[in-house]
């Protein structure tokens, strides 16, 4: 679905006169591959790079060097570029800034409508996505009214009305409170189960990505852990090491393997370990 | 240097079809000195209770009596009120605007009516007080990452010397290390600047090792106040209005539930390693 | 504070004048405002007066919101008044009071003076409260189409019109939070002479453009990224479409131009001075 490789990103940096004092990297060689259907999770801190990336799926932002494919297109070439914004929708964080109607319905119309869908189709389109994100009895609300967690369905919503092979999720709960963000992951495993789409989440908050079947850890425009969520958290110091926060359940199984329990690494669940303490 | 809230009503645009009960008689003492964090979902009137400490916004009704005056007779300093109690807002987009940081800083002073000299001073002691680098004072505030823009925001109401300081959701949008290392200042600025400090969140695992007491918002009423020990006992009444307990919480209820004799109580990783090692010892006995 | 400002007063209600097509509505309510410009007499007055009020009869919209559009303009409208009161020569004194005088013609030219600014009001505040801003922007956009040709970025215009109606509100609500925000570190927005206020504007004009700028970044991208690339090959959610009642309408609006025309200057027709 999505694949990289060698993929660098750099960006000029400018003194306060607009002259060029030297060239960032933000991306550094990093190779990636996304399976149909898989749910990958990139974690790092800000700054790491991980936003950085993301635009890349969406050819927002062109590789520097190396290349980036999307559903097999190179996002370089000039040709790709509005297939490429079809196969990969795009979520950002601030969900005040990405919402271009003045009625939820008419919102979520905007992309079949850029992409010359016939009326009637996007009639059904709409009316499907409001649904699968359980928003359709919002639809001829207007956005200003609607909570943090709902603008950010109705986001998602817009997203799948262009029927993407992939979602790219950029820190999209960020934003919001533990209310919000319980709807945003809940929408996310719903359209996971019943369209079967490949997700991409980019996020730091550890609890989000329990699910995932890869993880991936950036920082400093690398890749420097991945794998199973199992295997990416039984690394605690290392995790810690990269800015970023682990799930409490393991950190305090962490904690009693240390001191001498029979407790297995990369616990993520309390279940588990209430099951483990409990033999 | 004591808060006292009594009765205080709120109602968003009376008479119109958006009005809303946000704050529904609200009775709350918080002494000097306290380190308080005030913790509620979005639109559970939090926000707005915040700002009626320093006079933003007015009650519809009932009275807020700081240092046992009340700030709603007539003739009470609005301004020198302000200059008591100090409020970080959310964003500090929001409130950065001078050209480089340190002249930033140096607003609120200057509207105190400090000289330039005096001003300059205190923005200094402030920036230091938050930790910010020498390097970024002369930098413009747009160009400061996330946690480096929030120490900007809170040195610049900390220059103004308050005895209170507020700060709303002042971890919003960083980072796990950014907000560690933000909630470690703010710890830090109680423990050294004689302050009460009132911080505002909707996370409970954020700010349950640092504060003193919890009060806990939902609908514009006060649901819980107490240590956070105790109002993390009401786990299940906190998860139905939108929060959550730290999840180590829930493991010691969890355990406990499941016949291993540990204290519920417990909120810290380093507390619930003891407390599990110590009933698994008594348990092998 | 800055909260109470409602922008778009569209009112919700489900009539024929709301479910008429917008360009309908615009170019009526424009052919509206001329006719009250065409006629002289009594007669034409009274027919403008009917159908406005069956209008405003038809759209269900309570009447006392067509009044409030009037509110902001009722100063204007009493200085127009008493200018064409008292300064209008011509006609028997009716009434002299010091120096001031009122003539026959002034009192009539005071009247339908007052009355033409009332319609004209309550005519376009018709057409704003049973129009979504949206769909007036798309009634806009599609009457203008023809600009297209002279290369009047029609399209961009609209999208432009529209975006702007979608951050009003929140734009105005970062306002007052960033006045907030300074207020609490004691700005002092209120006291000092002009330029003293002036300059206390910039701690908040500051950070409300960096902000919006930051909102255009964001926007442009997230746009971008749902493949929108100009109006060409796009299609409408909404496509506006005449029905039958558009075109009853409009022939009911052609009706009334005439009518009112023909009524109004060629039948003489006086009551005293009116």
């Amino acid at each position: 679905m999505i694949k990289t490789d060698k993929l660098v990103f750099e960006y000029e940096k400018q003194d306060d006169d607009g002259r060029v004092i030297g060239v960032s990297r933000a991306i550094d060689e990093v190779d990636l591959e996304v399976k149909p259907g898989q749910f990958v999770a990139i974690l790092g801190h800000n700054g790491s790079g991980k936003s950085t990336l993301a635009k890349h799926m969406n050819a927002i932002l062109v590789p520097t060097d190396g290349t980036m494919w999307v559903d097999g297109k190179d996002t370089r070439k000039e040709d790709n570029i509005w297939d490429v914004r079809q196969s990969a929708g795009m979520v950002f964080q601030n969900p005040d800034n990405q919402i271009i109607g003045c009625v939820v319905e008419e919102d979520v119309g905007f992309g079949p409508e850029n992409l010359g869908v016939p009326t009637e189709e996007i009639w059904q389109r709409v009316e499907e996505s409001l649904r699968a994100v359980g928003m359709i009895e919002y639809r001829e609300h207007s956005p200003n009214k609607l909570s943090g967690g709902q603008k950010q369905r109705v986001a998602i919503a817009g997203v799948m009305a262009m029927r993407p092979k992939c979602i790219v999720l950029d820190e999209p709960t960020a934003m919001l409170d533990p209310v919000g963000r319980r709807e945003v992951l809940r929408s996310i495993q719903e359209l996971r189960k019943r369209e079967h789409i490949t997700v991409i989440l980019i996020t730091h908050y550890m609890e989000e990505v329990v699910d995932a079947d890869k993880v991936i850890v950036m920082d400093h425009g690398h890749i420097v852990m991945q794998g199973t969520p199992k295997e990416v958290f039984s690394q605690v110091d290392e995790l810690k090491k990269y800015r970023l926060d682990v799930p409490q359940v393991t950190l305090l199984a962490d904690e009693l393997r240390k001191r001498g329990l029979d407790i297995p690494k990369g616990i993520l669940r309390k279940e588990e370990l209430v099951n483990l303490l409990c033999q | 240097m004591s808060i006292k809230l009594e009765h205080i009503n709120y109602v968003y645009s009376p008479g119109t079809a958006y009005e809303k009960h946000a704050l529904k008689d609200i009775h709350l003492e918080i002494p000097h000195g306290q380190f308080v964090g005030i913790i509620g979902h979005t639109g559970s009137g939090k926000s707005t209770l915040i700002q009626h400490l320093n006079g933003l916004v007015k009650a519809t009704d009932g009275a807020l009596y700081y240092n046992g005056e009340n700030i709603y007779a007539e003739g009470y300093n609005m301004r020198e009120l302000r200059n008591q109690v100090g409020l970080v807002f959310q964003y500090p987009e929001h409130q950065l605007f001078e050209a480089d940081v340190l002249s930033d800083v140096c607003f609120g002073p200057k509207n105190q009516g400090c000289s330039e000299e005096e001003a300059k001073q205190r923005a200094l002691e402030a920036l230091q007080l938050v930790g910010l680098k020498e390097k970024y004072y002369d930098r413009s505030p747009f160009d400061l990452s996330g946690g480096q823009k929030r120490r900007a925001a809170i040195a610049g109401v900390l220059a103004m010397n308050p005895k209170v300081l507020v700060l709303d959701e002042p971890t919003a949008g960083l980072d796990p290390k950014g907000r560690d290392e933000i909630l470690d200042q703010i710890a830090y600025l109680h423990k050294t600047c004689d302050m009460t400090v009132i911080l505002v969140s909707h996370s409970m695992e954020d700010i349950a090792k640092y504060v003193d007491r919890i009060i806990v918002m939902n609908h514009g009423q006060v649901a819980f106040d107490d240590v956070p020990k105790k109002v993390f006992e009401h786990y299940e009444e906190l998860e139905r209005i939108g929060l959550s307990a730290p999840q180590v919480t829930y493991i010691m209820h969890e355990l406990k539930a499941r016949g291993l004799d540990v204290p519920a109580d417990v909120t810290t990783i380093e507390e619930a390693t003891e407390a599990i090692l110590a009933a698994l010892k008594k348990k092998g006995e | 504070m800055i909260r109470d400002i409602t922008i778009g007063q569209y009112y919700p209600a489900n009539s024929k004048i709301h479910s008429l097509d917008p360009r309908v509505k615009i170019v009526g309510t424009l052919l509206y405002l001329i006719s009250l410009f065409t006629f002289k007499s009594i007669i034409g007055y009274v027919l403008a007066t009917v159908f406005l009020f069956a209008c405003v009869k038809l759209s269900k919209v309570p009447f006392k919101f067509m009044v409030r559009g009037l509110k902001p303009i009722f100063l204007l409208l009493m200085i127009t008044v008493a200018f064409n009161l008292f300064l209008t020569p011509g006609g028997a004194v009716l009434l002299q009071i010091g120096p001031l005088k009122v003539t026959e013609q002034g009192l009539s030219t005071a009247v339908y003076m007052a009355l033409r600014l009332i319609y004209l009001i309550i005519g376009s505040s018709l057409m704003t409260l049973t129009t979504t801003p949206n769909s007036l922007t798309d009634g806009l956009e599609k009457l203008l189409y023809p600009l297209n040709r002279i290369k009047v970025p029609v399209h961009e215009i609209a999208m432009m019109m529209s975006i702007a109606l979608r951050f009003i509100p929140i734009l105005l609500e970062e306002t007052d939070k960033i006045m907030k925000a300074q207020i609490a570190r004691g700005a002092d927005l209120e006291s000092g002479n002009l330029i003293q206020k002036a300059k206390a504007m910039i701690p908040i004009l500051v950070p409300l453009f960096v902000s919006s700028f930051r909102r255009a970044n964001d926007l442009a991208m997230a746009m971008e990224a749902r493949c929108y690339r100009g109006g060409e090959g796009r299609t409408k959610m909404k496509p506006l479409v005449y029905q039958k009642t558009d075109y009853i309408a409009y022939a009911i609006m052609i009706c009334y131009i005439v009518v009112v025309f023909v009524a109004g200057r060629y039948i003489p027709f006086k009551i005293w001075i009116f």
